[in-house]
């Protein structure tokens, strides 16, 4: 019965997708962790890793997707969601490394001791607790959104401008976060790790079991989105992408529509940072710099727009370069970034997805009212 | 049949930028009654249509709805109150399907929550489906409403009207680009709406505006310069002079 509900919902390159991620998603941590070094099969540790990233990356690329390819809300700032839940971990990591820090203190991050302070500050408080960091990676992002959303759309910012607004708020949130009185770790931000909910971050087996949860976290929000796009809420974010006015004329709440989407995507933001740091050991406020949110941006018109799985696809394919080139060729990477981006742009409108054009058409629709009706008469 | 006052409007202006669009222009339409609306290009037609919806703020004047004063709402609001509009430029949603057009208009909970779990029924599947006879789109129904020609977006767009059931509707020059038979067949359609529904018409046609067989006022430099039957109005001297003449 579920099957038969959510296969039609996911189209056929929804399923190919999700199989395919689910077979990384289980094959690489097993081929990791049960082969022995030597084989052929085995994937090494710094893949594992890097493989992760890549997932969490995918996650960012198909939130941007949500709002951007569904209702032409084309956020510069969705970086800064995908800081703040990292942040949000980070700051659980930090409090789990207890006295075991250079200073030895219990109660301190050892930043807060080198800064002479004397107690930890209220908002630090709390996140000692797992469940409490979980929390606060939704609602963090999830209430920016809300506040900036409510405010920006309400306002009916559209276009250039609320791009711009959008690379301001993860711009003063970059400033803001430099400051050490900020009380984040300044210019360092957090890192040192020792562990999350007691298992070592540097051991083989936490690493699998992170890279699983990346694919898992990929998988459902994927399956979140596709249900909201393919319900009338996401056709209504498409007319609103394509024509705002009439949809405000037939009587709906745009704002209120764009406000709901902006903070799922968010939301989704937050979580792809929160798996993001625990695999890279670290988190600073360079993950605010402007340009991580406008490479986001890229991946997705990469991928395709408008597609979800294509934009998961399109960060996984520039980041894989990005990775090859930055040790092949370290002064290329730029560079190749941009013609990417001006290649998509002009040759590519439906990026990689539109490779798979050629495909019977799955996306197209869903079964034919029509033929509901036939029976009914 | 015209006896009550739907839609009032009392010595309303706007300007842009100093220049005047309307000037002092009043206008009764009453319920369930059909009327053209003509006049030169830049008279103020569109800009009547802005201002009723929502979309223009105006400087002077009232505009009233069912007794209702809209002054202060915006389009959502003055939509949601039962007043549906046919924009000049046909604006249908062209990623989505003939089918999907309607269903979006339908009149139903318009809220993001309600969206989201959305099902059609059988009994609002069967009018998206009546719809789809009355405006000639049965055939076309699963076809993306880009795919249409311009005749047919001008219908899809009426259709998607209908769908909001609205009590007046405003439809800006729906028989831009149609065949005479397409324009006929409009003609009809609205008239056939019309025993439903107040419709304010604006036209160039006036083969069109013949049809339709109503009342018809002429706005000129942003107000009424006269008003009456479709005769009564080209015998008009100055209605010649600055429209009809030209
Ligand atoms: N937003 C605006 N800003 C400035 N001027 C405007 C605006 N909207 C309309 N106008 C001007 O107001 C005048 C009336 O325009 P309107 O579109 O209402 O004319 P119309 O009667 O609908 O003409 P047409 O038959 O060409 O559609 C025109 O001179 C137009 O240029
Ligand atoms: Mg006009």
């Amino acid at each position: 019965m579920i099957a038969k509900s959510i296969l039609p919902l996911l189209g056929r390159s929804g399923i190919v997708f999700l199989a395919v991620l689910a077979a990384v998603g289980i094959g690489v941590p097993l081929l990791n962790l049960s082969t022995s070094t030597d084989s052929f099969l085995h994937v090494p540790d710094y893949a594992v890793t890097l493989g992760g990233k890549y997932l969490c990356y995918a996650l960012l690329a198909l939130s941007v997707d949500l709002v951007w390819g569904y209702c032409g809300i084309l956020s510069l700032g969705h970086g800064a969601f995908f800081a703040l839940g990292g942040y949000a971990i980070g700051m659980y990591m930090m409090r789990q490394i207890g006295a075991r820090g250079v200073y030895g203190n219990a109660n301190l991050p050892d930043f807060m001791v080198f800064l002479n302070w004397q107690v930890l500050p209220w908002y630090w408080h709390g996140f000692e607790y797992f469940a409490f960091a979980l929390l606060m990676v939704v609602l963090v992002p999830g209430t920016l959104a809300f506040l900036f959303g409510w405010l920006a759309f309400r306002s009916r910012v559209t276009g250039v401008y609320l791009s711009i607004i959008t690379q301001a708020l993860t711009y003063a949130l970059l400033l803001a976060f430099f400051r050490n009185d900020m009380g984040f770790g300044g210019n360092n931000g957090l890192t040192d790790f020792k562990d999350i909910l007691g298992f070592s971050v540097q051991a083989a087996s936490t690493r699998a079991v992170l890279f699983m949860l990346s694919a898992l976290a990929l998988g459902l929000c994927f399956v979140i989105a596709r249900q909201i796009v393919n319900s009338k809420f996401g056709k209504i974010i498409i007319g609103i992408r394509d024509a705002e006015s009439r949809v405000r004329f037939l009587g709906y709440r745009v704002e209120h529509y764009k406000l709901f989407i902006f903070v799922v995507s968010a939301i989704m933001a937050g979580v792809a940072g929160a798996l993001y740091v625990p695999q890279v050991g670290i988190i600073n406020p360079s993950e605010f710099a402007p340009s991580n949110s406008i490479e986001a941006v890229i991946w997705t018109a990469f991928g395709g727009r408008g597609t979800l799985w294509g934009a998961a696809l399109g960060a996984l394919v520039i980041n894989a370069i990005k990775s090859y080139l930055t040790g092949a060729l370290p002064n290329a990477w730029l560079f190749v970034l941009g013609a990417l981006a001006i290649v998509v742009t002009i040759y590519m409108p439906k990026g990689l997805a539109g490779l798979f054009a050629g495909w019977p058409k799955v996306e197209a629709k869903i079964p034919a009212p029509q033929a509901q009706l036939d029976g009914a008469e | 049949m015209t006896t009550e006052t739907l839609l009032y409007l009392e010595g309303i202006s706007v300007s842009f930028d100093g220049f005047k669009a309307l000037n002092n222009l009043s206008l009764a339409v009453g319920t369930h009654e059909m009327r053209a609306i003509i006049g030169p290009n830049g008279a103020g037609k569109t800009t009547m249509m802005d201002v009723i919806t929502g979309k223009t703020k105006l400087d002077v004047g009232r505009v009233s709805f069912r007794n209702t004063e809209l002054m202060g709402m915006d389009e959502v609001a003055i939509a949601n109150l039962g007043i549906g509009r046919k924009f000049q430029k046909p604006t249908v949603f062209d990623s989505h399907s003939v089918w999907d057009n309607l269903e979006l208009a339908m009149k139903a909970n318009r809220s993001p929550f309600t969206s989201l779990s959305w099902k059609l029924s059988q009994e609002q599947q069967e009018r998206i489906h009546k719809t789809l006879v009355r405006i000639n789109l049965e055939p076309s129904a699963q076809k993306l409403a880009g795919a249409l020609s311009h005749g047919q977006k001008q219908w899809l767009e009426i259709g998607m009207l209908l769908m909001q059931e609205p009590e007046l509707l405003l439809v800006d020059e729906p028989v831009a680009g149609m065949t005479d038979a397409e324009t006929e067949k409009t003609a009809t359609l609205l008239r056939d709406i019309a025993k439903t529904s107040a419709v304010v018409v604006v036209e160039h046609d006036m083969d069109f505006i013949r049809a339709l067989d109503v009342r018809v006022t002429v706005l000129h430099e942003g107000s009424v310069l006269a008003e009456g039957s479709l005769d009564s109005i080209q015998n008009d001297q100055r209605v010649i002079d600055v429209y009809l003449g030209r």
